[in-house]
């Protein structure tokens, strides 16, 4: 065994006694394994992009699939019925199956609009208060609840939209459906204000003391401080916030599943009802025929989901690097 | 400097400084608010017999026994499979990898982007993957190609749940890896230790409190997840509990789930729903405030230490 290979910590000439042989051989048995280990991680997303990428390809390869599914139904605008206007509809289970996925575009982008748009405000805001004008007790209150906000399971954030807020709002403004964009993109920002808070939050905090300090000594207001010199400085990793908060606005399933109303409408309106691309996985993959062409539609959706969240978080890791070299580089 | 032109300045700025407050505000009022009413309306219903008890009449009475079995079972299944590899992981890029390695920057950007995949992926993963071809597989091998481990099953979800969680750990063990000082793993090597020796009776031991917390955290975000599980395993309503790998389960936001959206009679379930809604709650809760108290005491050590 000693003649295989160098040794790496011992130089003896002398053979070594069976003890120390016995630590060699499970130091190199342990490297093995843990190298091994290290892998999983690449190997498994390439798993994921390699499995829900099978599954998904027979939307392009497949006659059978093609002659119901094919890329021009699922883009553009299809006549179903003789005489009648070409148009985009997703209803994969009717006599003619239609598989546009134009309304659930719409349905998705209404809603992560709007829980960007109350998301973002609030915890880019918030994070600027913690950072820089919170006293210590208040900083203590505020990152205990972002915590507690980021565990509540999003189950649970959708049962308290579809049972609590859907009814508030169907009280207070009475609107023709219950369970609607509005709701869901409420629900959908709580799940988006923990990211968005921490990543900027992190940004704030980043920038260097001495760039405040040389604020207030040039006479600056502390809000002159932090709206000029902190937020411009920490702007890239504010966009990177928002971007990952987009990132998980996108894929998240089971608030929207709950509190959107599921129906596949398209309209613009704010308070009709919705369907996601997530949701629409999670609400028909359960009860179809495997191999079927709606089967693999809905692994189209979902390859299209994974490859656009993993190329929104490589955008909003970069960007969140970028900002750290800069700031660094001010010194 | 005129004074009415500094006075409105102040003014302004004062201003806006009061309305980042108030979304700090608005934020803890949310937080406040969900659990204010969860444990309103789901505090009636608790106790130790909804607790230990099977549903019955269609889940108005009873308990949710199997559902919080089949939780624990899940999670138990998911800690056995994430611990030793995330743990792994994480002592590769921190012990074993040269500086600046190529490698490590590529599986370090690999769990981040794993920590990005959208949990309803994960789930069309474990179907795509788990079921259909390592399912099908071990049941064309094993068992003359009759169904038994390519169906849903606990073992996926477990598995699936495991991926999804590898992030987790990865970060809370390096987290923990980097607070242990230099001159620990010097001493070690000069008493004779190889490599494998020092990681064993030295890292690994200093570090049990960072690879707790991330199991701790693990625990919690996989008993909370209901997507990834749909498909690959949970179940509804089911007679017996699961007591094979291949059997299929109840879970907790599963159950969540389909009681809020498909329950026959909304009204008659909900003091149930709400009560359900709680233990997940306080189980999700309980495990992160354990986790993120064990994870400060290691921040504290790491900014004393240095």
């Amino acid at each position: 065994m000693r003649s295989s290979g160098v040794l790496p910590y011992h130089s003896e000439v002398m053979p070594l006694p069976k003890l120390q042989r016995i630590g060699i051989l499970s130091d190199r048995f342990a490297a093995f394994i843990i190298k091994g280990s290290a892998f999983v991680a690449i190997l498994s997303l390439i798993l994921i992009f390699v499995f829900i990428g099978k599954e998904a390809l027979p939307v392009l390869t497949s006659p059978e699939v093609r002659s119901e599914a094919s890329l021009s139904r699922l883009f553009l605008p299809q006549v179903h019925h003789a005489g009648e206007a070409a148009e985009f509809s997703w209803q994969p289970i009717s006599d003619v199956p239609k598989y546009s996925l134009f309304p659930l575009f719409i349905g998705t982008l209404k809603v992560t609009l709007i829980a960007a748009l109350i998301a973002i405000p609030l915890a880019v805001a918030a994070a600027l208060y913690t950072s820089e004008f919170a006293p210590s007790w208040a900083r203590e209150t505020i990152k205990p609840c972002i915590e507690v906000l980021a565990g509540i399971p999003s189950v649970v954030v959708g049962f308290f939209c579809l049972m609590v807020i859907a009814s508030w709002l169907q009280g207070a403004f009475g609107w023709t459906y219950r369970l609607n964009a509005l709701t869901a993109g409420i629900g959908l920002s709580l799940a988006v204000i923990p990211i968005v808070y921490t990543v900027s939050e992190d940004a704030f905090s980043s920038v260097p003391q001495a760039f405040r300090e040389g604020s207030i000594a040039m006479g600056a207001s502390s809000w002159q401080t932090a709206s000029r010199v902190v937020l411009p400085a920490a702007m890239p990793g504010v966009l990177a916030a928002c971007i990952l908060g987009f990132g998980r606005a996108i894929g998240e399933t089971m608030i929207v599943l709950m509190a959107s109303g599921n129906a596949a409408v398209l309209s613009w309106s704010p308070v009709d009802s919705i369907r996601t691309f997530s949701a629409t996985v999670a609400a028909e993959l359960g009860e179809l025929v495997q191999g079927s062409p709606h089967y693999h539609v809905l692994f189209f959706i979902g390859a299209f989901l994974f490859l656009l969240t993993f190329v929104i978080n490589l955008i909003g890791r970069w960007w969140v690097g970028r900002l750290q070299k800069k700031l660094q580089g001010a010194f | 400097m005129p004074s009415n032109w500094s006075d409105r300045t102040e003014l302004k700025g004062k201003a806006m400084q009061a309305l980042t407050a108030l979304a700090c505000l608005i934020i803890i009022a949310i937080v406040a608010i969900i659990i204010g009413n969860i444990v309103t309306y789901g505090a009636g219903k608790l106790s130790w017999e909804f607790l230990s008890e099977p549903p019955r009449d269609h889940f108005t009475k009873g308990g949710i026994f199997p559902a919080i079995f089949g939780t624990a079972a899940l999670v138990i299944l998911m800690t056995i499979a994430v611990i030793p590899l995330g743990v792994a992981t994480a002592i590769y890029m921190h012990e074993y990898a040269p500086k600046r390695s190529r490698l490590v920057h590529f599986v370090r950007l690999a769990i981040q982007n794993l920590a990005g995949v959208p949990a309803i992926v994960f789930g069309l993963f474990g179907v795509g993957f788990f079921i259909e071809f390592v399912g099908r597989g071990i049941d064309r091998g094993l068992y003359g190609g009759s169904l038994v481990y390519g169906q849903p099953a606990i073992i996926w979800s477990a598995l699936t749940m495991a991926l999804l969680t590898l992030p987790t750990v990865v970060v809370a063990t390096e987290e923990a890896l980097r607070a242990i000082p230099a001159n620990y793993r010097e001493v070690a090597y000069s008493l004779g230790a190889t490599r494998w020796q020092m990681i064993w009776r030295v890292v690994l031991p200093q570090s049990a409190g960072g690879i707790l917390t991330g199991g701790i955290l693990a625990v919690s975000r996989g008993s909370g997840e209901v997507a990834p599980v749909m498909f690959t395993g949970a179940a509804y309503s089911l007679p017996e509990l699961p007591v094979r790998l291949h059997n299929q389960f109840m879970e907790l936001g599963y159950h969540v789930y389909v009681m809020s959206t498909q329950a026959f009679d909304v009204e008659a379930t909900k003091p149930a729903l709400y009560s359900t809604v709680l233990v997940l709650l306080m189980l999700t809760f309980l495990l992160n405030f354990t986790g993120i108290m064990i994870r400060a005491r290691i921040r504290k050590r790491l900014r004393d230490g240095r």
